[in-house]
């Protein structure tokens, strides 16, 4: 049942060996992609839809279809000439416990570029972006090396791979700003201004990038795509229950005996994702309290619900949260569960990005009143309003920020009512910072 | 994006930068920038380019560097973009210094899964060394800022101090550290922790074995 490493697509996610254009492609990298895209677009489309290719971005969008929105026949702007379309491939990797981009990117870069390249051939895009958080600094500089690799080698730029297309990649450098990993702000970063989100719609789809056509994809999502085109949409959908498919890279931080980052079946039970690679939860499984298995965005799931529950998108939602980016944080009974949440919560407040004014206000809102339940220094009533407000702001706003705000809290309040509770009877301000 | 301030306009402050303009390498590195974006929307390299001035300021004044008003002023110019437009920019984005800073940014992440495995005591570390958070040291060595995740989650906690980031640190690593880059040298980047590589699993990886000793191609076993 377990994931063999033959079946691993990020060989080098550790980096262990080096990460220039040789190696990689004795790795296997850039093998036959003269042959993949002779296969020609609708193929490559076909068959990422029949691998049941899921975008590992934190929605769960399929790939396929994504792609398949990418406009036929170019539209033309006012001059009659056609518009190209563009790839954005989002490298913005800021959700709290995500750490897999990064890994592709500073490790095994070409995996990546190949993957542009047979994204974009297959969308019909004339380039890719590849939006790199800006944090990201040395994995930057990677990312420009390897491209310069892959020009020099003729796999990228005029007639790619000598397969007569002609694509280019671009790295853009990110400042900062959680909020473009949202994708329209994305886009308006891209052009040159605050990255606040736009109105959907028109979709990316038919106006994005320079109001051309434009699809933005993780850099998993694009990463795996050469890998299912040699191997086949069977190969990949092998793994995984329905609905669910392929491999992963799941980010496991907090109380683990031993964090780390490791590619695994999809569906895969939290318990064996945690005994097997994470040397299991620090003082034991009794030890642990709660586990926000998706990235800062999703409700937390207490111990007792999320032991047995596959790691996958339904398995998820099954116990209230979601799947998000993978990126699994595990806390054990040692923690300050309303800090943790609250830290969160002035995250949300620190990245909102201002536009919308439910979460721009509510943000700050919510931050201090789960400060000051954080110390008990509130009233039971209170517990209700935020729940309340929580609705107000989530699903009131341009981009899914709001809502990203707002889970958190609402998961805390549904689990762990009594504890704030508690907090609030005992009132103890003296524990302030 | 609040709490952030930008430096005043003021004649000391123009006389300083007023005569701001790439270096002899910039100048090349800025044409090839906006070469990236498709002709018409050079707007697209106000980024990148304010990355560059920062840098620019940075080693001339031995910082790592921030946008003095005239020097966005400059970018602006070079771009051909109003001011404003590029002042909304390096406001938003918090990589851009809008005010003067140390020698080293100490900028630790203090999110949830960095607060799991133990920011508090590296932000202790720091304010005992006199860090405050939003100011730099009297002798010019030290800005620091709490910062908000930094995707190094599974080696957490972690600093990002100018480009390198400091990995699976505890109170005392970070002061190793802070030590290393006081006297000049340069420490280690990446994670702390003796023995471990990068981002698996502490004592060895459970998977992919293989790798750690040889480039393995496991095409052969498909």
């Amino acid at each position: 049942m377990a994931l063999q490493d033959k079946d691993r697509i990020f060989t080098n996610v550790y980096g262990y060996q080096p990460r220039n254009l040789k190696e990689a492609q004795a790795r296997g990298a850039w093998d036959g992609t003269k042959d993949i895209l002779a296969k020609g677009k609708e193929a490559i489309i076909e068959e990422v839809k029949a691998s049941g290719l899921r975008g590992r971005g934190g929605a769960g969008f399929p790939t396929g279809l994504k792609w398949s929105f990418m406009p036929k026949e170019p539209p033309k702007d006012h001059n009659g000439n056609p518009k190209p379309s563009f790839l954005v491939i989002n490298a913005d990797e800021s959700e709290p416990g995500s750490c897999k981009d990064r890994e592709i990117i500073r490790h095994d870069p070409h995996i990546l570029l190949e993957g542009a390249l047979v994204a974009g051939f297959a969308m019909g895009a004339r380039a890719a972006y590849i939006y790199i958080r800006g944090e990201y600094i040395r994995e930057a500089e990677t990312l420009f090396a390897a491209r310069d690799e892959a020009y020099a080698a003729g796999l990228l730029g005029k007639n790619a791979c000598g397969s007569g297309y002609d694509f280019d990649v671009f790295v853009h450098r990110g400042a900062g700003a959680y909020i473009c990993g949202e994708e329209t702000a994305m886009i308006e970063s891209l052009e040159g201004k605050k990255g606040q989100p736009r109105l959907k719609p028109p979709f990316p789809a038919g106006a994005g990038l320079y109001g051309c056509p434009t699809t933005v994809n993780n850099v998993e999502s694009i990463a795996v795509a050469p890998t299912i085109m040699r191997r086949g949409a069977s190969w990949f959908s092998g793994f995984g229950r329905e609905n669910n498919k392929g491999t992963k890279l799941f980010q496991i931080s907090g109380h683990v005996n031993k964090p780390c980052v490791v590619e695994e079946e999809m569906s895969i039970p939290f318990s064996e994702l945690i005994e097997k690679h994470c040397g299991g939860i620090r003082g034991g499984k009794d030890n642990l309290l709660a586990v926000i298995p998706g990235g800062s965005s999703v409700p937390l799931v207490p111990a007792e619900q999320i032991w047995d529950a596959p790691m996958d998108f339904d398995g998820l939602k099954a116990v209230g949260s979601g799947l998000g980016t993978a990126a699994v944080i595990v806390m054990d009974k040692s923690t300050d569960i309303v800090r943790a949440i609250a830290r969160l919560s002035r995250f949300y407040k620190h990245e909102s990005c201002g536009q919308c004014t439910p979460c721009r206000e509510g943000t700050g809102w919510m931050w201090r009143v789960m400060e000051r339940l954080r110390t008990g220094d509130a009233a039971v009533e209170e517990i209700d309003m935020l729940q309340q407000v929580t609705k107000q702001v989530e699903g009131h706003t341009i981009c899914a920020l709001g809502d990203a705000a707002a889970w958190p809290i609402q998961g805390l309040i549904r689990h762990f009512r009594p504890e704030l509770e508690r907090r609030i009877a005992e009132n103890m301000p003296e524990a302030a910072e | 994006m609040a709490d952030r301030y930008i430096e005043p306009d003021t004649p000391e402050l123009r006389a300083r930068w007023g005569n701001f303009a790439w270096t002899e390498a910039n100048a090349a590195k800025a044409k090839e920038i906006v070469a990236r974006y498709p002709e018409g929307r050079q707007r697209s390299a106000v980024m990148p380019l304010l990355d560059l001035a920062q840098r620019q300021v940075g080693a001339e004044e031995n910082t790592q560097g921030w946008l003095p008003i005239p020097v966005m002023e400059y970018v602006a110019a070079y771009l051909d973009m109003p001011i404003i437009r590029v002042v909304e920019v390096a406001t938003f984005y918090t990589m851009y210094n809008i005010a003067p800073i140390g020698r080293f940014h100490v900028q630790v992440c203090g999110t949830t899964p960095c607060m799991l495995r133990g920011s508090d005591d590296i932000i202790a570390a720091c304010k005992k060394r006199g860090m405050k958070p939003g100011h730099t040291t009297e002798d010019g060595m030290w800005s620091f800022t709490e910062v908000e995740c930094m995707g190094n989650c599974a080696s957490a906690p972690m600093v990002q101090i100018n480009d390198d980031n400091y990995e699976d640190l505890t109170a005392e690593r970070m002061d190793a550290v802070l030590d290393a880059l006081a006297k000049g040298e340069t420490p280690k980047a990446g994670t702390q922790e003796p023995g471990r590589h990068t981002v698996e699993p502490s004592g060895g990886p459970t998977t992919l074995k293989e790798m750690v000793s040889e480039n393995h191609d496991y095409r052969g076993e498909w």
